[in-house]
C-alpha cells in the first residue's frame, strides 16, 4: 500500500479501523463498522452498512435506505445543500448524480473544506439530481474507472441499443433478458427506455420494490410488471425482462427460453468482457465517472489534494501527482464495485 | 456496408445464429471487394503488416498525451494493444469508418508512412471501435471469432449452396479475390478446385460414455492412435501434395512422400505422418517430428536425423472417382489392395494396421500397453462409416489413454488475452528440483471452470509476491494437478524438459506445497529414451526415399 494514511491531528478525514473518520466532528462516512455516528453518501451495500447507532443521509435516499437497511434504522434526513453542525464542524451534502439521494459529504473546520464524493458520475440521469462541483481543499475520490480506456458513449444511443435489440429478439420469437444491478441501473434504464417505448418491462423480484421506492419519490419511468405476478403457465414472448447479473444462468431464466441475455455495466467498455461467454450482448451503461469525468471534476473542484479511494485508486492517485500537479495519495477502503 | 461494420456485429454478439445472420447478410449486400476481404480476413489470410506496431503506438501515446506507464496499465486492464490505443484515443461522438476497407487497405498498408497517416486521419475522424479494426488491420493482429463451420453456413445460406460443396471449395490454397466471389455467386462449379485441393478431414470425437455402449466389437475397426501429424497425401497429374489438418500445405517439407509414377489416375489417402527410424518397432517421440516440421527446407542431414513415414489410414478418392460415400471397411479393403504398389513405389508408407481384439475386455488390456507403443490409444472406426466431413460423434471415436499428469505448484500468473483480458488466466508452474528449489516447467491456459478463474484471480491479486510488467510472482501456495501430452528433453529449458499441451485438470486444494511432484522423479517416470536407430543395411523396408523432386 503506498503512501498509508495514518489517524492524524491535522487531517479532518482519516481512513481508521470502521470506515472513513473525521474526528473534530465525531463521525464516520459509508462505516463499515460499528461506530455512534455515520452518514450514508448513498444506498448501495457496501457504502451503507447497518449496525451502527445514528445515521445522517440525504432527504431522497431515505426510501432506499429503509428498504435495505430496515424500516426502524435511526436516520436523520438532510436536504442538499443544508449545513448543520457536527462537533467543530459543519457538514452539508451536495448531490453526486450517482443514483437517486445519492451524496457527496462537504465538511469545513478551520478553515479547511474536504468533500468526500462517494460514488458519483457526470453523465446524465433523469433518476437524480445531477452532480453539484463543490470546490475544497482535499477532494476524496472514487476510482472505479480509472483508466482512460473508459469513457461512456452517450446513454441514449446505448438505450437505443438495448431496445434494437428487445426488438430485434422479438421479432425472432425470442424474449430478451437484461441484466442490470437492481440499485440504481435498474431504474435509470427504465426511465431512459421512455424515449423509445411506453410497453411494458418485466422485473425480477429483486428490483421491485426499489422501482416503487423510485415511483414514489417522483421518478418517471417505463411501466414494470413484477415476473412474480405473472401466472406461473403464462408464458412471455418478445418481452423484456431485467434482472439481477446474479440471475444470468440460473434455473429462474428457463421460464423465458428462448432468449438472450445482455449486460448492462462499465466493464462492458472493454471488448474481453464483452466477449466472455456469459452473456449474448454487452451494453455499457455505468452510473460511475469515467476517466474524463473523473479528471474533468478533480480540476473544477479546485482541489491541492486528491485521495483516491476505491477502483483503481493507485492509477488516479499518481495521475494526479505525476500529471496535474497535486497531491494524489489512496485510501483502501473497503468500497467494492458491487453496483456494476 | 463495409468490413467494419461487419465486424461490429459479428464481436457484439455471442450467439451464433446473430453471426450467421450477419455474414448472411454481408455476402449479400456487401460489394464483392469488400466480400472478398471478408472471407479472406476470417479465414486468417491477412494482409502483410507495413509498420511496426512500436511506431503505431508511439503515435497513439503522442496523440492522447498519456504517459507511458499509463498505457501499460491500460493495457493491462484490456488485454489488446489495438483496442487500448484507440479507447484512449477516442473522440466522443465520432462516426464509424463507412469507407470501402479494401481501399483504405490499399492506400495504408502500402508502407509505413502511409499506415501512420492513416492512423492519424483515423484517430480525429472516426469512433474507436473502427480505429481499433483498423489498427489491426495494420498491424496484421485481426482475428475475426467465427469458425470454418459457421463461415461455411453462411455461406451456403447466401448463395443457396450446398453446405458440403462450399467445405470442399474452402480447402486447400484458394484464392479468395472478387473473382472468386463472383463464381460463388452465379454457382459456376463447373471447375471449382485446383487439383492439389483435399478434402475437408473426417474428425474423430472423445468417446463419452461406457466403451460396450458402441454395442459388437465385430462392428468396429480399431486402430493405433498414431501421435503425430493427420495428413491428406494428394497424388494428381503425377503430381503429390501433402496436406496437415491444418490445412498447410507441406509436400516440400516431407520429399520422402513424393513419387511420379504411379499407375493410378489419381489417389487420395488419410494417414500420419510420424518421425520413425529405420528398423524401429515404434515411431519416435512428437518431438522428433517438430524438428521436421520446423524447417522450409530440409537437408540430407534432417532426413538422417528424423526421417518420417507416412502411415495411411484411409483411401478417399481412386482413379479419379471420390470414394468418401462408401463404407469404411470398402474404403480400406481397397487401401489394402492398392500398398503393395505404393510401398514399391514409395518406402516411407505404411499402413495402419488394424488391430484384432476379440472383445472389449481384450481392447482394453490391449489399449494399457499404449504408452510403451508410443501411440496415445485406439481409434475406433464403425466399419459401415462413409468419410464424413468434420466432427461428426458416433461413427469414429477417440480412446485414448489416460493422459500423464503431475502436481505443480503456481508460481506466476499472467492476464489473459482478448476473452479473458483483465483475469489472471494464464498460469505459470513449478515443480521441486535437485535442490528443493521451485522450477518453472509449465505453462497452462486452460482447464479452470469460470468461478474457479474468479477465486484464483482473487487470490492471485492478494497473494502477489512482485510485479514484472504484466507478470506477477506469486506465493507458491496453490497446487494443481497437470495433464500432458508427451513430455521431451529441452535444453532451451531451465528444467530441462518440455512438455506437450500441458493444462489443467484440477485444482488440488487438498495438496500442501510440500506435496508437489519432483522433477527428476517425473523424469524418470515418463521420459523414455529415444530408440537407437539401426543401420540402414539391416532394414529392406526403407531402402532409399526418392529425394529428387
Amino acid at each position: 500500500m503506498p503512501e498509508e494514511a495514518k489517524p492524524n491531528q491535522s487531517e479532518l478525514v482519516v481512513l481508521a479501523k470502521d470506515g472513513l473518520y473525521c474526528e473534530a466532528g465525531g463521525f464516520y462516512i459509508d462505516p463499515w463498522g460499528s461506530v455512534e455516528t455515520g452518514i450514508i453518501t448513498h444506498g448501495h451495500g457496501d457504502h451503507a452498512h447497518i449496525g451502527s447507532q445514528h445515521y445522517y443521509a440525504s432527504r431522497s435516499s431515505l426510501g432506499i435506505l429503509k428498504t435495505r437497511m430496515g424500516e426502524e434504522t435511526p436516520i436523520t434526513t438532510l436536504a442538499y445543500g443544508k449545513v448543520i453542525r457536527l462537533g467543530e464542524t459543519e457538514v452539508s451534502l451536495h448531490p453526486a448524480g450517482h443514483i437517486l439521494g445519492s451524496a457527496q459529504v462537504r465538511i469545513a473546520h478551520a478553515g479547511q473544506v474536504w468533500v468526500v464524493s462517494g460514488d458519483y458520475k457526470r453523465d446524465p440521469d433523469p433518476t437524480c439530481a445531477p452532480f453539484e462541483v463543490v470546490e475544497c481543499d482535499t477532494f476524496v475520490t472514487e476510482a472505479t474507472f480509472a483508466s482512460p480506456v473508459y469513457h461512456w458513449p452517450p446513454i441514449e444511443n446505448v438505450v437505443r441499443e438495448i431496445h434494437d435489440w428487445w426488438m430485434q429478439n422479438r421479432a425472432r420469437g425470442q424474449n430478451s433478458i437484461l441484466c442490470a444491478y437492481s440499485l440504481g441501473k435498474v431504474q435509470r434504464v427504465l426511465a431512459e427506455l421512455m424515449r423509445f417505448t411506453n410497453e411494458p418491462v418485466h422485473l425480477h423480484g429483486s428490483a421491485t420494490r426499489l422501482v416503487q421506492v423510485y415511483r414514489d419519490e417522483g421518478v418517471s419511468m417505463a411501466p414494470t410488471i413484477p415476473v412474480s405476478e405473472l401466472d406461473k403457465k403464462e408464458k412471455l414472448k418478445g418481452a423484456l425482462i431485467i434482472a439481477p447479473p446474479s440471475a444470468s444462468g440460473s434455473t429462474w431464466t428457463r421460464r423465458f427460453e428462448p432468449y438472450e441475455v445482455g449486460f448492462a455495466s462499465g466493464w462492458m467498455q472493454i471488448r474481453g468482457n464483452r466477449r466472455r461467454k456469459a452473456y449474448d450482448r454487452g451494453f455499457i451503461v455505468s452510473d460511475h465517472a469515467d476517466w474524463p469525468s473523473l479528471l474533468r471534476t478533480i480540476e473544477e473542484t479546485k482541489a491541492k489534494r486528491i485521495i483516491a479511494t476505491h477502483g483503481s485508486s493507485d492509477i488516479l492517485a499518481r495521475y494526479v501527482r505525476e500529471e496535474m500537479g497535486k497531491e494524489g495519495i489512496t485510501f483502501e477502503t473497503q468500497f467494492g464495485e458491487e453496483d456494476e | 456496408m463495409n468490413f467494419v461494420s461487419l465486424y461490429r456485429k459479428l464481436d457484439s454478439s455471442n450467439s451464433t445464429l446473430d453471426k450467421i445472420e450477419a455474414l448472411r447478410e454481408h455476402f449479400l449486400n456487401a460489394d464483392v471487394e469488400e466480400t472478398a476481404l471478408a472471407m479472406r480476413l476470417i479465414l486468417g489470410q491477412l494482409p502483410p503488416k507495413k509498420a511496426k506496431s512500436a511506431e503505431l503506438k508511439a503515435l497513439a501515446l503522442d496523440q492522447a498525451r498519456i504517459p507511458e506507464w499509463l498505457f501499460a496499465e491500460a493495457y493491462s486492464s484490456t488485454g489488446d494493444l489495438a483496442e487500448t490505443m484507440a479507447l484512449i484515443n477516442a473522440v466522443p461522438d465520432a462516426p464509424p469508418f463507412t469507407g470501402s476497407v479494401p481501399e483504405w487497405i490499399k492506400t495504408h498498408l502500402r508502407g509505413a508512412d502511409e499506415a501512420l497517416s492513416g492512423l492519424r486521419e483515423a484517430f480525429s475522424k472516426w469512433d474507436s471501435f473502427s480505429v481499433m479494426v483498423l489498427i489491426k488491420l495494420l498491424t496484421g493482429s485481426l482475428r475475426v471469432g467465427v469458425s470454418r463451420g459457421i463461415l461455411i453456413k453462411a455461406l451456403a445460406k447466401a448463395y443457396e449452396i450446398p453446405e458440403a460443396n462450399i467445405a470442399h471449395v474452402l480447402m486447400g490454397n484458394l484464392k479468395i479475390d472478387a473473382s472468386f466471389i463472383g463464381r460463388l455467386k452465379m454457382k459456376d462449379w463447373a471447375d471449382p478446385l485446383d487439383f492439389s485441393s483435399p478434402y475437408p478431414f473426417a474428425l474423430a470425437s472423445p468417446i463419452d460414455g461406457e466403451i460396450e455402449d458402441l454395442g459388437p466389437i465385430t462392428d468396429w475397426a480399431i486402430e493405433w492412435k498414431w501421435d503425430g501429424i493427420r495428413g491428406q497425401w494428394i497424388y494428381r497429374n503425377e503430381k503429390v501434395s501433402l496436406w496437415s489438418r491444418g490445412e498447410e500445405l507441406i509436400s516440400d517439407r516431407f520429399p520422402e512422400f513424393a513419387t511420379r509414377s504411379l499407375k493410378f489416375e489419381s489417389l487420395v489417402l488419410d494417414g500420419e505422418i510420424l518421425a520413425w527410424k529405420p528398423g524401429a518397432k515404434e515411431p519416435s517421440a512428437f518431438a522428433l517430428l517438430q524438428t521436421r516440421i520446423a524447417r522450409k527446407k530440409v537437408t540430407e542431414a534432417d532426413l538422417k536425423k528424423a526421417p518420417a513415414r507416412f502411415i495411411a489410414y484411409d483411401c478417399v478418392e481412386k482413379d479419379g472417382v471420390d470414394l468418401r460415400e462408401l463404407p469404411f471397411s470398402e474404403r480400406r479393403k481397397i487401401l489394402e489392395e492398392l500398398m503393395p504398389e505404393l510401398t514399391a513405389s514409395i518406402p516411407a508408407f505404411g499402413i495402419s494396421e488394424i488391430q484384432n481384439e476379440e472383445s472389449w475386455t481384450s481392447a482394453k488390456a490391449s489399449r494399457a500397453g499404449s504408452r510403451e507403443k508410443r501411440v496415445e490409444g485406439f481409434i475406433l472406426k464403425r466399419k459401415s462409416s462413409p468419410y464424413f466431413h468434420g466432427r461428426k460423434k458416433g461413427d469414429w471415436w477417440k480412446w485414448k489413454i489416460d493422459t500423464m499428469s503431475l502436481d505443480a505448484v503456481m508460481v506466476y500468473a499472467q492476464s489473459g488475452h482478448g476473452k479473458r483480458s483483465n483475469l489472471f488466466t494464464d498460469y505459470t508452474f513449478a515443480l521441486r528440483g535437485a535442490d528443493d528449489e521451485l522450477v518453472p516447467v509449465a505453462k497452462a491456459y486452460s482447464g479452470l471452470d469460470q468461478k474457479e478463474i474468479m477465486e484464483l484471480d482473487r487470490w492471485i491479486r492478494a497473494h502477489t509476491k512482485e510485479r514484472f510488467g504484466p507478470v506477477r510472482s506469486v506465493e507458491p501456495i496453490q497446487v494443481f494437478e497437470l495433464g500432458f501430452e508427451g513430455i521431451a528433453d529441452s535444453p532451451r529449458h531451465k528444467s530441462g524438459i518440455a512438455l506437450r499441451f500441458p493444462r489443467i485438470l484440477r485444482w488440488r486444494r487438498d495438496k500442501p506445497v510440500s506435496e508437489i511432484d519432483r522433477l527428476d522423479a517425473i523424469r524418470e517416470l515418463y521420459l523414455k529414451p529415444d530408440i537407437e536407430p539401426v543401420s540402414r543395411e539391416e532394414l529392406p523396408l526403407f531402402k532409399s526415399a526418392n529425394l529428387d523432386v
